[in-house]
């Protein structure tokens, strides 16, 4: 399926969730905050929600900055 | 006991710095000891993203981060919305940093203009309000106008940052009276944030009554970052000390500060 991750059509097989993609895409999900079809989630939310076809997700972390 | 502090937090530290633009992150470390701040900002954006080729693994965010040069246990995150354009995008990139910091305070900034990231003031009140509301500990980055820092406050901002000179252009306080007004009218917390160059820049903010001073190219751009972050720390606390021991009214003519009797051959 194709989702659309940091603004960018990205391919990844699906349905899958957060915490999956993020592993997917090893990224260690201590260090990121993750928007979900413009819904900021939890942390402890990653493992429920579900990304599908067509789905928004932004993935962000702390950088520096003033 | 000369306190400091925002939304019922007490810092030891009136110098806030930021984390951007050092030569490396082992220099932030060592400017960031020497400034003696408790308190730094952070960006947050997207994670680079590469894309597995030829069966390889993607790399995501285990390249060195920037948490990983940060004690947290010493220093309090303070997460930035700069480089938003939109109260939208701002609310969005708050609620963003909450998540990745697990605080709930923000740096809000929502710049209204590409070439003197002067603050879209409207957008900005907008924007506070909302965060506000859903429980942030809003400090916005404003114009240095007390009308707007007015405003703010009556939004709910936990503290004004008014800028001294624009964001990175180290011109020092462009309107110093200004700043005086702020303090005077305002019920939070003062800070004054972007436009310091060099220490006395600091120093000035600080006499003027500032409860605080906010700064990152000063310190990250100087030729040695840690040596200024020590001058900063100073600075800060020479102003503050000088603020509050008030200074003597100025006069147009000498007064001389040794005896005038009792002078040899008269």
């Amino acid at each position: 399926m194709t989702i659309t991750l940091n603004g960018d059509p990205f391919d990844v097989s699906g349905p899958l969730t957060v915490s999956q993609l993020l592993t997917a895409l090893d990224i260690d999900a201590r260090r990121v905050a993750v928007e979900h079809n413009l819904v900021v989630l939890k942390r402890t939310a990653f493992d429920a929600a579900i990304v599908r076809e067509g789905d928004q997700v932004e993935i962000v972390n702390f950088v520096g900055g003033g | 006991m000369d306190t400091f502090s925002i939304a019922g937090r007490t810092f030891a530290s009136r110098l806030i710095i930021g984390t951007g633009k050092y030569p490396s992150h082992p220099v932030m470390v060592k400017a960031h000891e020497a400034s003696g701040a408790d308190m730094v900002t952070v960006a947050v954006r997207r994670v680079n993203i590469s894309l597995p080729r030829g069966g390889a693994a993607p790399r995501g965010s285990k390249e060195e981060s920037l948490l990983d040069y940060i004690d947290t246990s010493k220093y309090f995150i303070l997460p930035n919305t700069a480089g938003c354009y939109t109260a939208d995008d701002a609310v969005r990139t708050a609620r963003l940093g909450r998540e990745a910091g697990l605080s709930h305070w923000v740096k809000l900034e929502v710049i209204g203009d590409e070439r003197t990231l002067f603050p879209d003031n409207e957008a900005l009140i907008e924007a506070t309000r909302v965060l506000v509301r859903e429980g942030f500990v809003v400090l916005p980055y404003t114009s240095d106008d007390p009308v707007v820092c007015r405003k703010l406050e009556d939004a709910g901002a936990s503290a004004v940052m008014p800028l001294g000179a624009p964001i990175g252009s180290g011109l020092g306080i462009q309107n110093p009276n200004n700043i005086r007004i702020i303090r005077e009218f305002s019920h939070v917390p003062v800070i004054v944030d972007a436009g310091v160059g060099t220490a006395s820049d600091a120093a000035f903010a600080m006499e003027l009554g500032a409860d605080g001073v906010l700064m990152n190219t000063a310190i990250a751009g100087a030729q040695d970052p840690a040596a200024m972050a020590e001058a900063m720390k100073l600075a800060v606390r020479a102003g503050r000390l000088a603020h509050l021991a008030g200074r003597i009214p100025r006069k147009m003519y000498a007064t001389a500060s040794s005896p005038i009797e009792g002078l040899v051959g008269r």
